[in-house]
């Protein structure tokens, strides 16, 4: 318990995923609070990846992390415009009215 | 070992209880506030256990640009007065236990996986090492990133690259009616569409945009 070992980075790193997925699930609200679930679940993998990396002494896991880090902010470039394109267009931007591909 | 499990302990406190309140908050202002804090007491943890460099490479990129768009982008689309109707509404409801039953599995499958998971040295062949104590963070991840990863690294370049065109692509709307400064326009004037000489008689005058 006192002493912090691999297994409770990991175990962090699941337990802010298992929230992410519950946020994508569980969300009534609008489209944005889904891509900041998404956000969640890279920062969940990017705590995986770099304690891995301290633990293992291995770099490659920080570099990783960088890439994914690159990956996370040009995908939320990319929702958050289409978000903004698709509020222009139809006026609104929560869950349950999203239903112009009849999905 | 006891000030590590402190710090660990309280940012992942932290963190966690900020990851709850992003899905859970009635106001999206306040689910964005939430997730800052949350990257916050990550890059803390990173910065505890000596990640230096991407600790605060996730202050920069996530709180400072990320974290301000979402922000930008709650207050311009005006959804911050649409309430949350999680357990009120009728039809929501029935996405509750799904939701929950799934991401309890993953939970409990990323569980099992970690505490079964044990690390063999004698099949793990270290390339990239983290070398001397002499040299730091950033200058050993700069020494990786720059020789063995550069080719990925330009990849990662050329993604930003087209996620920032892409963006400006789908936002950007020509307005009418909206009076620009064409500067080609200004340039490529004529003397003979900007002067006219006439030939005025006395008690005539000179009669404009006819």
């Amino acid at each position: 318990m006192i002493d912090i070992g691999l297994g409770h980075y990991l175990t962090l790193g699941a337990v802010i995923f298992s929230i992410g997925v519950i946020g994508i699930f569980l969300n009534r609200k609008n489209i944005i609070v889904i891509l900041m679930s998404i956000e969640l679940i890279l920062l969940a993998v990017n705590i995986n990846l770099v304690a891995f990396s301290i633990y293992l002494g291995d770099l490659a896991g920080q570099v990783f992390t960088l890439f994914i880090l690159t990956v996370a902010a040009a995908e939320a470039a990319i929702g958050l415009a289409i978000i903004v394109v698709y509020f222009r267009n139809s006026g609104t931007i929560r869950v349950e009215e999203i239903d112009k591909l009849k999905g | 070992m006891i000030a590590h499990a402190i710090f660990f302990y309280t940012f992942s406190i932290i963190a966690v209880v900020s990851a709850i309140m992003v899905t859970a908050s009635k106001n999206t202002v306040h689910s964005v506030f939430f997730l800052i804090l949350d990257f916050i007491s990550i890059s803390c943890l990173f910065i505890m256990i000596g990640a230096e460099f991407l600790g605060m490479i996730m202050l920069i990129v996530y709180v400072g640009a990320v974290a301000v768009l979402f922000l930008f982008v709650v207050m311009m689309l005006n959804v911050a007065q649409q309430k949350n109707q999680w357990f009120s509404g009728q039809q929501s409801s029935r996405h509750i236990p799904v939701g929950l039953i799934i991401s309890t599995l993953i939970f409990f499958e990323i569980i099992i996986v970690i505490g079964g998971w044990k690390y063999k040295p004698e099949i793990f062949d270290i390339n990239n090492s983290v070398s001397q104590a002499s040299i730091s963070n950033t200058h050993s991840l700069g020494q990786i990133l720059y020789t063995d990863y550069i080719h990925v690294f330009q990849i990662s370049g050329m993604i930003l690259l087209v996620a920032m065109v892409g963006a400006i692509v789908l936002t950007f709307r020509q307005r009418l009616g909206v009076k620009r400064q064409s500067y080609i326009k200004q340039i490529s004037r004529e003397r003979a569409e900007g002067v006219e000489v006439l030939e005025v008689q006395s008690n005539k005058g000179v009669k404009l945009d006819d």
